[in-house]
């Protein structure tokens, strides 16, 4: 599989990010050579393989279910860029 | 030209711990905006969640009341999405191995059994809330609700009109609440469906399905489905296709429509939280977990059946909530089981008229079951007929001292039903009502009645009815 310059443009507007036609050409063949490394990996044999889920062979510790946390919304919202009645504000996400 | 209609639903339940799924936070509703949001429920960097206990033993309880597998082991994975209201940019969810699989839920739709399969039940947490009004030209972010814990139940495509998806949805309803894994609270969002509809000719393959979100009430389900299977049906007569979409269903209108596209299809983009290890189940404590399950709805109702020779309508009206049914079973346990028919239909008939009326639960009761049970012995020993009765349930229910026996003390309500008291009462009757008599004996039945309400009028009420006919009859005979 690999990338043209359309999918790299369609991918960067997606990510609401704007690249000169120059940076395309070369974003394009950076992200061509990691999917070509990543056919290589899949080129594997993995038949009767488990699929891993977790680098470490270790179970999940569970939490009793206590209510340990208290109130810091004054912190948090302090780094907030923007609050008003105890909300954080972003830009409008419905027209 | 016939159209089949296939359903399956997917309902969030809210789970009944104390606090979140991945974080030591409160989640009581109605606090004050993110003031029960912690650093990892708005995502601060550095943070890790760690697995509520709690909740997956609510998600053990619901796999073994529906007979379920539980998954000796299941991962966590990300759902990726760009949300303001989801800060992590992802959502914490299960894919491929959920902690639930299998089972399925017996629904009675009419006089209809049917069988709703379960796919899976994962666990996941919830998402927070925006508000998009009055904020200049700004969205408000409220993490409150983010990482409360949620189990996602969803069924096979085993529905096939909005009658059965609305019987499904009350028994699952019923369940979850019975085995005390949620509130059920629909108007707070404890418990909403999304319906999945597509029509179809009979024994053409699937047609394209559009999910109908957030429903937060049975009828709303029902509309929303109405509505939905007909739109699609229009559509595909008027030689248009269906494209698969998720809907919005708006009450006022009563019509379902399009949420806004999103600029691709999705892709979530799932993977393993490498967060979260995997959650290992054992059988011990799967084991644990079902001693404590109370006895589940469906065999409780079959054992009422045989055991209180109560009729199928009963024993399911009985067990439709775990509350009227604890209820039931003190009062039966206070008046004998040979009464048990009695407190029956005392239980779902005066009593609960009285708390529907007055919007009280059954553990809410005024009338405590003890005090009920006292009540449905005297009507039992013949003390009080049923009329009798109604006056001193009354009672009971104004006055929490009182006791069915000071009741009819005070009142002498006692029923009378020897015949050296009756008797003179009706001679007086027969004595001032010679019309009636004559009546009587030239052939109309109804002057007769006429007789026993003259007499029952005479005692008060108190004369026990069944006595006042036969003495009636064997004066008149």
């Amino acid at each position: 599989m690999s990338l043209s310059l359309d999918d790299v443009s369609r991918i960067a507007r997606l990510a609401r990010i704007e690249i000169s036609p120059a940076e395309a050409t070369h974003t394009r063949d950076q992200l061509n050579g990691i999917l070509a490394f990543v056919e290589q990996l899949q080129a594997v044999d993995t038949t009767g393989i488990e699929p891993l889920a977790h680098a470490v062979d270790v179970v999940q510790r569970l939490r009793p279910d206590t209510v340990t946390e208290t109130d810091r919304r004054d912190d948090f919202q302090a780094i907030a860029p923007e609050t008003e009645a105890g909300l954080y504000l972003v830009p409008r996400v419905i027209e | 030209m016939s159209w089949e209609v296939v359903i399956g639903l997917e309902t969030h339940t809210q789970l009944q711990t104390r606090s979140k799924i991945f974080s030591g936070a409160a989640i009581a509703f109605g606090a004050a905006p993110n003031r029960q949001a912690c650093a990892v429920d708005i995502a601060l960097p550095g943070v890790l969640p760690v697995l509520n206990r709690e909740a997956v033993v609510c998600a053990i309880k619901f796999g073994l009341a529906v007979g379920a597998n539980i998954a000796p082991r299941s991962i966590f994975a990300r759902k990726n999405y760009f949300y303001p209201d989801l800060p992590k940019g992802y959502q914490i969810s299960q894919f491929e191995t959920p902690v639930v699989s299998g089972g399925g839920l017996t629904v009675h739709v009419g006089e209809a059994e049917k069988f709703v399969h379960l796919t899976r039940a994962h666990l996941e947490e919830d998402a927070g809330k925006s508000l998009h009004e009055d904020f200049h030209g700004k969205t408000g972010i409220d993490l409150n609700r983010a990482g409360t814990p949620l189990l996602e139940i969803v069924t096979e495509p085993d529905m096939c009109s909005s009658a059965e998806a609305v019987a499904y949805a009350k028994a699952l309803h019923a369940l979850v609440t019975w085995i005390g894994i949620c509130d059920g609270n629909m108007q707070e969002g404890s418990f909403r469906c999304d319906a999945n509809v597509s029509v179809r000719k009979p024994g053409a393959p699937l047609g394209t399905r559009r999910e109908v979100k957030n429903l937060n009430s049975f009828r709303f389900l029902q509309q929303a489905i109405d509505y939905e299977i007909q739109w699609q049906i229009n559509e595909i007569e008027e030689g248009r296709q269906i494209h698969q979409a998720t809907v919005l269903f708006d009450p006022d209108t009563g019509e379902t429509r399009a949420m806004r596209s999103k600029e691709d299809a999705h892709d979530y983009r799932y993977f393993p939280d490498p967060d979260l290890l995997p959650l290992e189940i054992t059988a011990a404590w799967i084991d644990e977990v079902r001693s404590k399950l109370p006895e589940l709805p469906q065999a409780m109702q079959q054992r009422l059946a045989t055991d209180y020779a109560l009729s199928a309508y009963d024993a399911a009206t009985l067990t439709s909530t775990r509350e009227i049914a604890a209820y039931f079973e003190a009062v039966v346990a206070a008046a004998g089981t040979a009464n048990a028919k009695l407190c029956a239909n005392w239980v779902m008939g005066e009593l609960a008229a009285r708390l529907n009326r007055d919007e009280l639960e059954f553990s809410a009761s005024p009338v405590s079951a003890p005090r009920l049970a006292g009540m449905i012995l005297r009507i039992a020993d013949g003390t009080l007929s049923s009329k009798l009765a109604k006056e001193v349930f009354e009672s009971l229910w104004t006055d929490a001292a009182s006791s069915a026996d000071t009741v009819i003390e005070a009142r002498g309500l006692r029923q009378v039903s020897d015949a050296a008291s009756i008797e003179p009462i009706i001679d007086a009757v027969l004595a001032a009502n010679t019309k009636s008599v004559e009546e009587f004996r030239s052939g109309k039945d109804k002057a007769f009645n006429a007789l026993v309400g003259q007499v029952m009028k005479a005692s008060k009420g108190k004369a026990n009815p069944q006595q006042v006919h036969d003495l009636l009859r064997k004066k008149l005979g």
